[in-house]
């Protein structure tokens, strides 16, 4: 029997070409994230090997790892973002206006505080361990909200993390670790280098092990009743999905920071695009995901050079610039 | 057979289901019917393993659905609920395609996308195949609903009120399609309806509900009389015989 994949949608936001293309976007990106910056970085100066190779050790000791950085964030938050979503079923959740990435600085600073000399490996899970926490009592809080309030969960997501963070500023403040938290919560690529970033790895693994799990996910999405009916356990894909969302999170806070709303723009404009069939929607997510924190880092780079615009800057600008543009739009689609 | 044995369901002090004993045939229809808070979707939704019954059992095929895995359940039984708030922009086609995920997981195979196809087109909802769900109306998405729930080509199959915002022609559509699953592929089908006239003319066995209780299990003969539905809803309601139907004229 010919085995085939649920069924493709229609045009280009279905088609493997359009997905080759958006990785073709990201890869030229990437291209251009390496080579501009305030150091000369021309492939001439590389041929030359300067002053003994110093532009070829800026290039792998800080411009490869940054992109890197940049591209398996910009991935990871935006899968993220997405799979909480179908969990939550609400468009308006990601991790950082559920106080799933408030909750894993928290865990930082306790391991700052407490246990410092754990290496940065430990740290991420306690993080992620807090993470989930948090992110679980959360969802189990919204389940008693009727779900016509949609717009309600993020603000009380919003306040939940309001309420986490200010107990960790406390902290930080008490035991002059203010500055480090600031950078936690902040995504900020500029200062990323090799042996720097690289927990951002298992960041971008999970989120492409999460396709695995693509269409239970999207299940979820349709609620309780129809996963049930179908057959599934919504607490197993409960339990995996916030799993995912943690360990980004965390992996995320203890590396370059997470960006605000970055997954929420991300994967709203690909679900306005694409529909809402996870096994379609997640490798754009990935993709885009890359593509726009790319864009964004780069503008913030040169937009005022030799001067940085912080990342998280130029993406709320720019996404809800997007974001707005695509909700006034007025679509229509006959199929 | 779907055996329900001793069914209670309690929520906090007030008692929702009290009771209830019932068996359901392998094969046919069965129409439930009764008031608003008799308890039917209670009743659906502790057949189907969403809510937990307080009291009592439920058996498929003599598996205890409360302690029988789900996926094996998922291959006996298939329920749609009374109201799916559902947001995702899915594709007619990729949601009933996801009714034949207790088959095939993740990976359809050609008799899946046979078995979708055959749904859509019972539902009469090809020209709508592409269309996402937020682009159809009421009536349409219900539709989709239905097929998907087919697609899942289960023997017991659970309507809670599938007519609902379906308009004359595609009610009566419904019902006769229900009649020809019954009926060609013996199914048994089990569909809450509040129009006790579809119930009258489609519906082999009749079962009606009243404050958590089943308080009739018959026929249309012995159901639709005047005196059984004014027990039942506290409303006369004329009943006259036409076409070998027996009627009840509950506009007046
Ligand atoms: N979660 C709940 N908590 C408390 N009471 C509930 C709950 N769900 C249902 N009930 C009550 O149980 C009773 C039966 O509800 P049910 O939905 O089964 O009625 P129904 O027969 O399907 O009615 P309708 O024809 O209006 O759909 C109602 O009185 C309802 O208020
Ligand atoms: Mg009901």
């Amino acid at each position: 029997m010919a085995v085939r994949a649920l069924p493709a949608g229609s045009g280009i936001w279905g088609s493997a070409a359009g997905l080759i293309l958006a990785a073709g976007l990201v890869l030229v990106l990437a291209a251009a994230s390496i080579f501009i910056g305030v150091a000369d970085m021309s492939v001439g100066a590389l041929m030359e090997g300067g002053e003994n190779g110093r532009a070829l050790q800026l290039l792998f000791v800080s411009r490869i790892p940054r992109t890197l950085a940049i591209v398996l964030s910009g991935m990871s938050m935006g899968v993220a973002a997405i799979i909480m979503q179908m969990l939550f079923r609400n468009r308006f959740v990601e991790p950082t206006t559920t106080g799933t990435v408030e909750a894993a600085s928290l865990g930082l600073l306790a391991t700052a505080l407490l246990a410092p000399a754990l290496p940065i490996f430990s740290k991420m899970l306690v993080a992620a361990l807090f993470a989930l926490a948090a992110t679980f009592l959360f969802l189990r809080f919204v389940a008693k909200i009727p779900s016509s309030a949609s717009l309600i969960v993020p603000l009380l997501g919003l306040m939940f993390g309001g309420v986490i963070n200010a107990v960790t500023t406390f902290l930080a403040y008490r035991y002059d670790l203010l500055q480090s938290l600031a950078a936690w919560t902040n995504g900020d690529f500029s200062s990323v280098l090799r042996g720097r970033y690289e927990l951002l790895w298992i960041a971008g693994l999970l989120a492409a092990l999460s396709y695995l799990a693509a269409d239970r996910f999207t299940v979820a999405g349709l609620g309780e009743a129809f996963t049930r009916n179908l057959g599934l356990n919504y607490g197993r894909i409960l339990a995996f999905g916030l799993c995912i969302v943690s360990l980004v999170a965390a992996a995320a806070v203890v590396t370059a920071g997470a960006v605000p709303f970055f997954g929420l723009i991300v994967a709203n404009v690909v679900r306005m695009m694409v529909g809402d069939n996870l096994r379609r929607a997640l490798p754009w997510v990935a993709l885009s995901g890359a593509a726009f924190l790319l864009a964004c880092d780069i503008a913030g780079r040169t937009l005022r050079f030799p001067y940085e615009i912080p990342v998280g800057t130029v993406v709320g600008v720019l996404g809800s610039a997007i974001f707005l543009y695509l909700l006034l739009r007025r679509r229509a689609r006959f199929g | 057979m779907i055996e329900i044995a001793g069914v209670s369901k309690t929520y906090e002090d007030e008692t929702v289901l009290d009771d209830v004993s019932l068996v359901l045939p392998e094969s046919g229809i069965t129409a439930i019917v009764g008031p608003n808070g008799a308890g039917k979707s209670t009743l659906l939704s502790i057949i189907a393993r969403l809510i937990t019954p307080s009291a009592g059992a439920v058996r498929v095929d003599g598996l205890d659905v409360q302690k029988t895995k789900s996926d094996v359940l998922a291959k006996r039984l298939a329920i749609l609920r009374q109201v799916n708030h559902v947001g995702m922009r899915l594709t007619v086609e990729e949601l009933v395609t996801f009714g034949r995920f207790p088959h095939c997981g993740s990976r359809p195979t050609a008799e899946d996308e046979r078995h979708v196809r055959e749904a859509i087109a019972y539902l009469g909802l090809e020209a709508l195949s592409g269309r996402f769900l937020d682009e159809l109306s009421g009536g349409q998405r219900q539709r989709a609903f239905v097929a998907m729930v087919l697609a899942q080509d289960t023997n017991y199959v659970l309507l809670d009120e599938p007519l609902n915002s379906l308009d004359m022609k595609h009610a009566a559509a419904m019902m006769k399609l229900l009649r020809r699953a019954a009926d060609t592929f013996g199914k048994s089908i089990v569909v809450v309806v509040h129009d006790i006239n579809f119930a009258s003319i489609y519906a082999d066995r009749i079962v009606a509900m009243r404050d958590g209780r089943v308080v009739l299990e018959g026929t249309s003969d012995t159901f639709m009389r005047e005196a059984v539905l004014r027990d039942i809803y506290d409303t006369h309601i004329d009943v006259r015989e036409v076409d070998g139907h027996r009627l009840g004229l509950h506009y007046l």
